[in-house]
């Protein structure tokens, strides 16, 4: 084994820390980072599923009429929000790319008040749950089923799925802020943008846990009604 | 004799000093240390939890503690045991340590994510520590519902929350691991010039990353069952605790090959130098670690067997699990002929090793009576079980730790520790352990089941031999705790490579510059290509 | 093995945009099929859409098309890794009763 003549220990930048030996491998790595830690994230939602998945093998027809019972306007512009913050998002990391600071700016803020109005949307939708009686708990009851332990089952797993979701969203909205922050200071160029993609990837990945949340949860036989 | 070379090189130990160059350092071989300190203390909190159980269980009536404490008791065992000591362990102290070392790295990918999941392993521990001092809890390391979510009156939430915490410590730590491993290594270090400890740890890695996060949901959902009542496990509501069962196992059954696989790594190191062999058939060994990671995801359903699992899943898991030993024969067949042989020394590690390969393997096969579903119905929850984990879990995995501890010491110190005391405790440890559990197979079989204080009389001789045994492994434990301490004053100076090992962390200086390595390595060799190493083998007694 | 997207490649507004308006479509699709009865294939049209969109935004938004053999291999995993989930649980949960022993 040969020790190489290569200087080794470098000053820190942003784009190249010091355990990095160039600004590429450093953006691999945080790429890849990025990515193993969203498959942990369909782990995490993945137990929620299949519980999910269970009780609705268990009880299809309460699962049914309850899914019925959601408000499908709320939870279908819900979903185009998310969509339509996806879009501003990967346009936002297309002007980083470009090194295009203003565009930037403009297309997180877009994505901001997106995710703000999801956020805005669910609460909305939560506080109609809580007075239709459709909250878990001693005062929960559902028209038009008899078995009210599996339906109140139902209502625990949108509550848990929802907010688990909402929760990230949340995080994703303190992403947001801090990087237009930084965009503002003028942290990004065009060779160093990695921040701005890989947040990218977290909110993409959120919107598509929402894309399977929707049908799942909205739009059960909505045709029995 | 001590020379004042070492204290006048600069090194990682001293290159800076303060609490503050050690609380928000981004160094991994200060945060292994930081680790290592933390576990320890975690060790011997459920070393006193595992005491306090033996000496109950020194008399079949009980009567030191309540059949309510007595709860508490293995439970918290359980806990600090596993959340909070094995599952760290060797990947937080020896991984975080050695890793980047092994493959020629300044760092890990992310260092100060690797610093967050120390502070997330301490918070978690705190947590789980107030739970303890705050009157304990009493589920059982595995909360089963819907005793937990419902009707137990004990700190599930705060437990419950500090295992969430303590677990996202774990999937930071395989996140930073595996984006090192693919994107970090030295020019020349490629997959199969890697030393078998980093296929351990990558396995390890993956594993940590793919099964911890199912945990968290899981402890999620107990903590809403039982804060806001939106419970999905109540049987009362329709729900099915058996799901519950199912996604606690999912994790923790790949969760003992968190703790075991890293050990089998220390194991390939430890076998290797002190044959003076390469390891018999790498790719093996190197794929069977793998393999042991995936195929380890599809048996958890055999902790299922008597629930109310279907017989036709019982026979799916039960298949499953007997192919999963087989990777793991695959490792003892490869370290025998490493063996065979080879240049052999008895120093400490190897004596660790030794005792190794024995204890695992009839752990390892006491784990294919279980996997077994008739012998399973007859044997699940009682004391057989608890010798089948335990002989991997002490005399496999922390018996490897503790190889790994005493190879890798001089290395991480500067320092040797003293040989003869080194050995006798190996030995000590050896005994005791064997006198603690082999007794605990006996009674298992003979029907005593485990998470009970009170049993018939006739079990009572094999009781005490057992806890004659955690006497003499208590002692075995403490030994190296002094020794380790005192050798880091008047230990002898170690040189780079005391053991005339191969490897890139034995190019460097012990202890080791902050940046590892005064030029980054250009990796020509094999691993374990002991011809690169001829004339710096030391004897060793 | 590299990644350098802002050196390589810039995907193109028209791209995103359609892909995003292909989305709004699947999501009104997946919204009206709800309200027709298909019975069993109710949940597999439902999947279906959403396995679809799931594709666009990864293979689009998140530039999988151009990531690495890698970076794909790790979202495989993933998704195999919840299938076995999904799957092997549901081992359990569909074949009870078969026996038809009681509580077997």
């Amino acid at each position: 084994m040969k020790l190489a003549s290569q200087a080794h220990v470098h000053a820190e930048t942003l784009a190249r820390r010091e355990q990095f030996d160039t600004a590429e491998q450093q953006r691999d790595a945080s790429t890849l980072g990025m990515w193993v830690f969203l498959i942990t994230e369909i782990m995490f939602f993945g137990g929620m599923f299949l519980a999910y998945s269970v009780y609705r093998t268990f009880y299809p027809q309460v699962f049914a009429v309850a899914s019925s019972s959601m408000n499908a306007v709320i939870g279908a512009t819900n979903t185009g929000v998310l969509l339509c913050s996806s879009f501003t998002m990967v346009m936002a990391v297309r002007a980083a790319q470009l090194g295009q600071r203003k565009a930037i700016i403009t297309f997180l803020i877009l994505t901001l008040l997106l995710g703000l109005a999801f956020l805005g949307l669910k609460g909305y939708e939560w506080t109609l749950k809580f007075e239709e009686h459709h909250v878990p708990g001693p005062s929960f009851h559902l028209d038009g089923v008899d078995m009210q332990g599996p339906a109140q089952i139902f209502f625990s797993l949108y509550f848990a799925m929802t907010g688990l979701h909402a929760l990230h969203m949340v995080v994703g909205v303190g992403i947001l802020t801090w990087l237009l922050i930084a965009t503002y200071k003028g942290k990004f160029t065009a060779e160093y943008m990695t921040p701005v993609d890989i947040a990218g990837l977290y909110w993409h990945f959120v919107d598509i846990i929402w894309i399977f949340l929707f049908p799942l949860l909205y739009l059960i036989d909505r045709h029995l009604k | 004799m001590i020379t004042t070379a070492v204290a006048e090189r600069e090194h990682y130990l001293n290159a800076s000093y303060g609490i503050k160059s050690w609380l928000l350092t981004k160094d991994h071989k200060r945060i292994a240390l930081l680790y290592l300190a933390t576990i320890t203390l975690f060790f011997f909190l459920g070393g006193a939890f595992a005491t306090l159980i033996r000496i109950e269980l020194l008399t079949p009536q009980g009567g030191l503690v309540s059949s309510e404490t007595y709860n508490k008791l293995f439970t918290m065992h359980g806990v600090t045991m596993i959340f909070f000591f094995l599952i760290p362990s060797i990947p937080a102290t020896l991984g975080n340590f050695f890793l980047p070392m092994m493959i020629g790295a300044r760092d890990l990918a992310f260092p100060r994510i690797n610093l967050l999941s120390w502070y997330l392993l301490v918070v978690g521990g705190l947590l789980a520590l107030f739970a303890m001092l705050a009157g304990g809890v009493d589920t059982g390391w595995t909360f089963y519902t819907p005793y937990s979510t419902t009707y137990s009156n004990s700190w599930v939430i705060a437990t419950a929350l500090g295992i969430f915490v303590a677990g996202f410590s774990s999937i930071l730590t395989g996140l930073n691991f595996i984006v090192t491993v693919h994107r970090m290594r030295a020019p020349g270090m490629t997959w199969f010039r890697m030393p078998l400890f980093i296929w351990s740890m990558y396995a390890t890695s993956l594993i940590q990353v793919l099964g911890t996060p199912v945990l968290a949901v899981t402890l999620v959902l107990v903590f809403c069952e039982r804060v806001f009542h939106i419970g999905i496990f109540d049987p009362a509501l329709g729900g099915d605790p058996v799901l519950f069962q199912h996604l606690f196992w999912f994790y923790s059954h790949p969760a003992v090959y968190i703790m075991i696989l890293p050990a089998m790594g220390v194991i390939s190191e430890i076998i290797s130098v002190f044959s003076r062999k390469p390891v018999f058939g790498y790719a093996f060994v190197a794929f069977s670690s793998v393999a042991i990671a995936v195929v380890g995801f599809l048996v958890w359903g055999h902790h299922l067997f008597v629930s109310t699992q279907s017989v036709y899943a019982g026979m799916v898991f039960s298949f499953l699990s007997y192919f999963v030993a087989i990777p793991s024969a695959i490792k003892v067949f490869n370290w025998t002929a490493t063996l065979y042989k080879g240049s052999i020394s008895y120093a400490t590690p190897m004596l660790y090793a030794f005792g190794f390969i024995g204890l695992f393997t009839i752990g390892g096969l006491t784990g294919l009576f279980v996997a077994s579903l008739g012998i399973d119905v007859h044997v699940t929850d009682t004391y057989f079980v608890i010798a089948h984990f335990h002989y991997i879990m002490v005399g496999g995995a922390i018996m490897a730790y503790m190889g790994g501890l005493h190879y890798w010491w001089p290395k991480m110190t500067g320092r040797m520790y003293p040989e003869g005391w080194a050995r006798l405790s190996a030995l000590v440890i050896f005994l005791g352990f064997n006198l603690t559990f082999f007794p605990q197979f006996i009674l298992g079989y003979l029907g005593m089941p485990r998470r009970y204080h009170v049993y018939p009389d006739e079990f009572q001789v094999l009781h005490v031999l057992s806890t004659a045994g955690a006497s003499v492994l208590a002692v075995g434990y403490l030994m190296p705790m002094i020794y380790f301490i005192w050798s880091l004053r008047y230990g002898a100076v170690a040189p780079a490579n005391p053991w005339g090992a191969t490897g890139l962390e034995w190019k460097t200086a012990s202890p080791p510059p902050v940046e590892n390595f005064e030029e980054t390595p250009v990796v020509t060799h094999e691993a374990y290509d002991y011809s690169t190493v001829m004339g710096e083998v030391i004897e060793v007694g | 093995m590299t990644m350098s997207q802002q050196v390589e490649h810039v995907d193109s507004v028209t791209t995103y945009a359609v892909v995003w308006i292909v989305l709004l479509i699947l999501t009104a699709a997946t919204t009206a099929v709800a309200y027709v009865d298909l019975g069993a294939f109710s949940v597999v049209a439902a999947l279906t859409i959403a396995v679809i969109k799931m594709l666009l935004v990864a293979l689009f938004f998140m530039h999988l098309r151009r990531s690495t053999h890698l970076t794909r291999l790790v979202v495989l995993g993933g998704l195999v890794w919840l299938m076995i989930l999904l799957m092997l649980s549901f081992a359990d949960f569909m074949t009870r009763g078969w026996t038809g022993v009681p509580g077997r």
